[in-house]
């Protein structure tokens, strides 16, 4: 699962190394426009709908804390 | 009670006293007092339409908080009898329950603020349509005074609904704190739009006298006051000379009042923020920046970014995240990768919200057609330049240009006369006048008469222009040494007098340079319309 992550991130940025980074909001590396498309890539990917109050940085500052979020919100 | 009035700076002044002589604990009184008194002044009757947001936002707050605690109990005390399913239902009921709060909250305070601002904007229209229809029955247009910083202050309230409703931040308990987070004198009339966990933190902590916090806020108030009063109010005149008279002034005029009216807002607007934080930094309150050197953005989202950052975030976290990511919108995305495959399928309903979102930001600067126009304008060179991206990163690995100081250079100009030239929509009375008017800059070349005679009969002197220059000039300086950190900072680590000397310095060129002399005419701040 985590790899169909990566290839939706590399997918927007091929120039980051998503695998590593953890400043992509800091950074501003990702911009709204790439998380609502993240979030509707996840949607069609992994059926798991986002909720507006969870795009916050620290939900999307790395691959990392963005799949923790998704696993939390396939088990709630 | 304008800012740049004696009356303002006296009510002020007694505040700042009183603020350090009562108890500490008791400042966040004195704060709520003063800032009731200051929006009294403005009318007394706009403390009906203060007092309603504050009460329906209190206790519907406080419902949504009393639901999610229902919840929780309910769901800690039968863990064991609960299945996850029955605990997903029970989750989805009550929050069904916290949402039809919300949306009460929402329209009621919306609603109050649509029917102030917009009700004669939507009879000007029904009365035109009627007109071209050739129907002669037109209503008569209401008598309703915008009650002063409605707009901010409903953003500022509603925001703080909707994070109580998503659990971001609980509901104060106490009516009278979240009174004062709403009414907060320095920035109840032209903002920064503040969330209430960054502004409670200090809004209602207890402060010292903090030496060097107060020569800071002091520093930056008068900074602010050279902005307005110096800059903005000086070059105003001419900037109305030439947008009150069209037929007098086109060609180069056109130009040249988009260019003085840039400078115009970027004093006024940051001159009032600078005003409003440093006060807000004297009795010790941290108000969220607004501004981040907008005029050196590289594009129009980065220039979003940088400019009333607060307004931009408010939009974004409460219309443009929820909305992108609704239901109905995944389900139109699902859609549009079926009918666009590619990558257009997965950017148009991205787009179709920005739309939305600047259509809504455009009405909220004001009601008028000029300002919707201006909002879609804005969401169409956004989303055009993010369709044009791959063609730039071509650009830019085939010229080797990205980084070369000239290139950002010419980045940022470009910016800047694209967002000037969609400020042109403030200027004239009309969209159809704005196109004209912009037009006659490519049509007509006056350029030699306005430059050797005309620029001197705008109503501005050799000495004004003069004044405006070196203003530009430290506007300018002081953004690019804000690049390495606080100003401020950087005059301390100098020299600790240095600071009192731009202090006096500061102090001095205000009365000397004013535009109009402190209280005589000084206009209102741009932004107190919105």
């Amino acid at each position: 699962m985590m790899e169909e992550l990566l290839d939706i991130l590399e997918e927007l940025h091929d120039d980051v190394d998503f695998e590593t980074c953890t400043t992509l909001i800091d950074d501003k590396i990702l911009d709204s426009f790439d998380i609502v498309t993240i979030v509707a890539e996840v949607n069609n990917e992994f059926d798991v709908i986002i909720p507006a109050a969870e795009l916050t940085p620290e939900n999307f500052n790395s691959a990392k804390a963005l799949y923790a979020l998704i696993e939390r919100l396939e088990d709630e | 009670m304008l800012f740049t009035s004696y009356q303002f700076v006296i009510f002020v002044a007694l505040l700042f006293v009183i603020y350090y002589r009562v108890n500490k604990e008791h400042q966040w009184i004195v704060l709520l007092l003063g800032s009731y008194l200051f929006y009294a002044y403005s009318g007394i009757f706009n403390l009906v339409y203060f007092l309603t947001t504050t009460v329906s936002t209190y206790f519907l707050s406080k419902h949504v908080q009393s639901l999610r605690t229902q919840q929780n109990d309910y769901i800690k005390e039968h863990k064991k009898e609960m299945g996850r399913d029955e605990k997903k239902a029970y989750r989805k009921k009550m929050k069904g329950k916290q949402w039809r709060t919300l949306l009460l909250a929402l329209l009621f305070n919306f609603g109050v603020l649509g029917v102030v601002k917009y009700t004669n904007f939507m009879i000007g229209n029904y009365n035109g349509i009627m007109h071209l229809m050739g129907k002669s029955g037109t209503i008569s247009f209401m008598d309703i005074a915008l009650p002063m910083g409605i707009s901010f202050y409903t953003f500022q309230s509603m925001g703080y609904m909707i994070d109580v409703y998503r659990g971001t931040v609980d509901a104060e308990n106490n009516i009278f704190k979240l009174a004062l987070f709403i009414s907060f004198f320095p920035q109840v009339i032209q903002g920064p739009i503040s969330r209430f966990k960054d502004l409670s933190e200090t809004l209602f902590a207890e402060h010292d006298w903090n030496l060097k916090q107060i020569t800071f806020g002091l520093e930056r108030v008068l900074w602010g006051f050279c902005k307005k009063m110096i800059v903005a109010d000086r070059i105003l005149v001419a900037v109305n000379t030439i947008i009150h008279a069209p037929e007098q002034y086109d060609g180069f005029y056109v130009f040249l009042g988009m260019i003085f009216y840039a400078i115009e807002l970027y004093a006024d607007f940051t001159g009032g923020i600078d005003i409003t934080i440093g006060l807000a930094q004297m009795f010790g309150v941290r108000l969220t920046e607004n501004f981040d050197r907008p005029y050196f953005s590289k594009n129009i989202a980065e220039y979003w970014r940088r400019w009333h950052i607060t307004m931009g975030t408010w939009f974004r976290d409460y219309v443009f995240y929820p909305l992108s990511v609704s239901p109905r919108m995944l389900k139109f995305s699902n859609w549009c990768r079926k009918k666009f495959p590619g990558n257009l399928g997965k950017r148009i309903p991205v787009y179709v919200s920005s739309f939305i979102v600047w259509f809504c930001t455009g009405l909220w600067h004001g009601a008028s057609w000029n300002f919707i126009v201006w909002g879609l304008l804005n969401a169409a060179f956004i989303t055009g330049s993010e369709e044009f991206k791959p063609l730039y990163k071509k650009f830019h690995t085939r010229f080797k240009v990205a980084g070369k100081w000239y290139y950002e250079g010419f980045q940022m100009l470009r910016t800047f006369l694209l967002m000037s030239s969609l400020r042109t929509l403030d200027c004239y009375r009309n969209v159809p006048l704005t196109f004209k008017m912009y037009g006659t800059m490519f049509t007509k070349f006056n350029i030699g008469e306005v430059l050797s005679t005309g620029i001197m009969k705008l109503g501005l002197s050799g000495a004004d222009y003069m004044v405006v220059v070196i203003g530009v000039a430290l506007m300018i300086g002081v953004s690019i040494l804000k690049g390495k950190g606080d100003v401020r900072d950087q005059i301390e680590a100098r020299s600790k007098v240095l600071k009192y000397v731009f202090i006096y310095v500061m102090a001095f060129a205000i009365i000397i340079f004013g535009a109009y002399g402190m209280g005589f005419d000084a206009s209102q701040f741009i932004y107190n319309q919105f």
